[in-house]
């Protein structure tokens, strides 16, 4: 019940935020969301994919710093007050977000936040316990794509 | 330009001696000082090694017979493997920077420091000070020669102290206004400093009671020379030294500002092609080395200094028979002088191994965008130390900062690149771009 997300590393230089995006794009790979952290120095793209080894080996092969880090992708409702029903349910499940961000679309009114937290296997069974919607990979694809 | 016309004023007699008599007081000290360095297992081997005794040193060309000392050698027996006297003998020991994070070491004998001072005093007195004057001294108290060696060089003259020390520009500024001290000893680079932050201040430092200044510990230019000058409204002095040798007292300008006179009752020099290790030709570039005639606690034999330079031989209207040396144009080795301290880039090495997960793979950067040296570290990071955490990342850049400073005692700029993103040469990579050099 957890995504793959893959985090490149970015110098803070000129185009290099297109470069693993062309290498995505000429592998043929469909970016399902991004999330840039930023400092002076140096950046930290965050990407979901649908093929995850495929992409990683891409980027890889173009000299791209690469890790795979486990997250959760939780669907919230697409209303005011939405997000912050999920963040109290991780509160006093004392879950500490790493960071998180969200993906661009949404369906029936409902919207999916990929979290990062440090344990995540813990935080799908706490937050499955709380009947939270916890979506697989498959489930996210076909989210996007169907 | 505010000029200040000094009076010549000689502080010791030695300082005149007739070429001649300089060369008798030379051999007669080369001798002594072949008699105590027989204290030191170091040259007690290289003397037996080519058979050479105070009494087989003949003449002063002799000298050449004796071996180099390398900077290689005295980090080879630290901490104090190159002392002449017994410990408790020690009166004073400084320290400079070694090329790994442990420093060199240097150390004074009572009779050392009182020399040395005497060292000082003759080139502030050369260069203008008097009793009457305060002394601003903006150098670093500390392991670093600068800053006890010209103090005492100061007050040997009688003149008025300040120890100011180094940093917290805006109160340097403060002291210099209301304390009203006519003299400024600091780096050259970090007089401009003071000017700059003055000016920032809506302050014109040329306003500032200073009448002239004596500079050193870093290489500098005759155009920075004329800015110090200009910027501040006095007269700016050089003076060259360095631990190993001494410290500051090496050489220093006399009013003809025609070169630094070096103390050559005390030292002789060689300037020698750092290729070949043969004598250059008179007034040719090469590489200086020093030989100390009157240290008791650590004499050296011919110490290469990796410093480029040239001597001039020619009278000096000052009358000080002292041969002249140029400013420092180069050095032979990849030594930095970053704000006065030396930085070896296998310093920066040390640090970046000390810190795990750091690939060695680094570039530094040095340049001056205003007054002061600034210096980035360009550092490759491996694909296993990447994280998704910025604070895991930031950690590790934090990490990589103190460690660089914990070895070279100087802030560095770290930037994190990605592997194999710099250029490496057949074999060696290049370590340093100084775009200092290039204005």
């Amino acid at each position: 019940m957890k995504l793959n997300q893959l985090s490149v590393f970015l110098e803070n230089k000129p185009g290099r935020l297109s470069e693993p995006c062309k290498v995505l794009a000429d592998a043929g790979v469909n970016i399902l969301t991004i999330s840039l952290a930023d400092t002076e120095q140096f950046g930290i793209l965050r990407l979901i994919v649908p093929d995850w080894q495929k992409a990683k080996n891409a980027l890889e092969k173009a000299q791209c710093v690469v890790n795979v880090t486990e997250v959760v992708a939780v669907e919230v409702e697409d209303k005011p007050g939405g997000l912050q029903n999920v963040l109290q349910v991780m509160e006093q499940a004392q879950l500490n977000i790493e960071y998180m961000y969200a993906f661009t679309f949404r369906r029936e009114n409902k919207a999916i936040i990929v979290f990062r937290f440090e344990d995540p296997d813990t935080a799908v069974k706490l937050l499955q316990q709380k009947a939270l919607k916890i979506l697989s990979s498959e489930e996210v694809c076909q989210r996007v794509e169907g | 330009m505010t000029t200040f016309a000094f009076e010549n004023r000689i502080w010791e007699q030695d300082e005149t001696l007739s070429r001649e008599q300089l060369s008798k007081l030379q051999l007669e000290r080369l001798k002594q000082t072949l008699e105590q360095v027989a204290n030191v297992p170091f040259y007690k081997k290289v003397l037996a090694e080519n058979k050479l005794s105070p009494d087989s040193i003949k003449s002063l060309d002799d000298l050449r017979r004796i071996p180099f000392t390398n900077k290689e050698d005295l980090r080879q027996h630290y901490p104090l493997g190159f002392m002449a006297v017994p410990r408790e003998q020690i009166s004073r020991i400084h320290g400079s920077s070694g090329t790994t994070g442990k420093p060199t070491f240097v150390a004074y004998t009572v009779g050392d420091r009182e020399r040395w001072a005497n060292l000082c005093a003759r080139f502030l007195v050369a260069g203008g000070l008097r009793s009457n004057h305060l002394v601003h001294i903006a150098f670093g108290f500390g392991l670093f020669t600068g800053g006890f060696g010209l103090h005492f060089g100061v007050e040997k003259v009688g003149a008025g102290i300040l120890p100011a020390a180094a940093g917290n520009t805006p109160r340097q500024i403060m002291l210099l206004q209301d304390l009203a001290a006519e003299v400024l000893i600091c780096t050259p680079s970090y007089s401009l400093q003071i000017a700059e932050v003055a000016r920032a201040q809506g302050i014109d430092p040329a306003q500032l009671p200073l009448k002239f200044g004596h500079f050193g510990g870093e290489p500098w230019t005759e155009d920075m020379r004329l800015e110090i000058e200009r910027e501040l409204g006095i007269m700016a002095f050089n003076n060259y030294g360095l631990s190993e040798v001494i410290g500051p007292g090496v050489s220093g300008e006399c009013v003809a500002r025609c070169g630094m006179h070096i103390q050559e009752d005390h030292f002789i020099v060689e300037c020698i092609n750092p290729d070949t290790l043969e004598p250059v030709q008179q007034g040719e570039q090469g590489e200086l080395v020093f030989t100390s005639l009157t240290k008791e606690a650590m004499p050296v034999l011919r110490y290469r200094t990796r410093d480029i330079a040239t001597l001039d031989y020619s009278p000096c209207p000052c009358g000080r028979t002292g041969v002249r040396m140029s400013r420092v144009v180069g050095r032979t080795d990849d030594m930095l002088i970053i704000r006065g301290v030396n930085v070896f880039p296998s310093q920066v090495e040390e640090a970046l191994l000390r810190v795990e997960g750091t690939a060695p793979h680094y570039l530094i950067e040095v340049d001056r965008p205003g007054t002061l040296d600034e210096v980035k570290v360009h550092v490759e990071i491996r694909p296993q130390d990447f994280s998704d955490k910025m604070s895991q990342m930031q950690a590790l850049r934090d990490r990589i900062d103190r460690e660089i400073h914990s070895v070279t005692g100087i802030r560095m700029k770290v930037e994190l690149v990605e592997p194999q993103s710099l250029e490496r040469s057949f074999g060696k990579a290049q370590r340093v771009i100084d775009h200092r050099n290039d204005k």
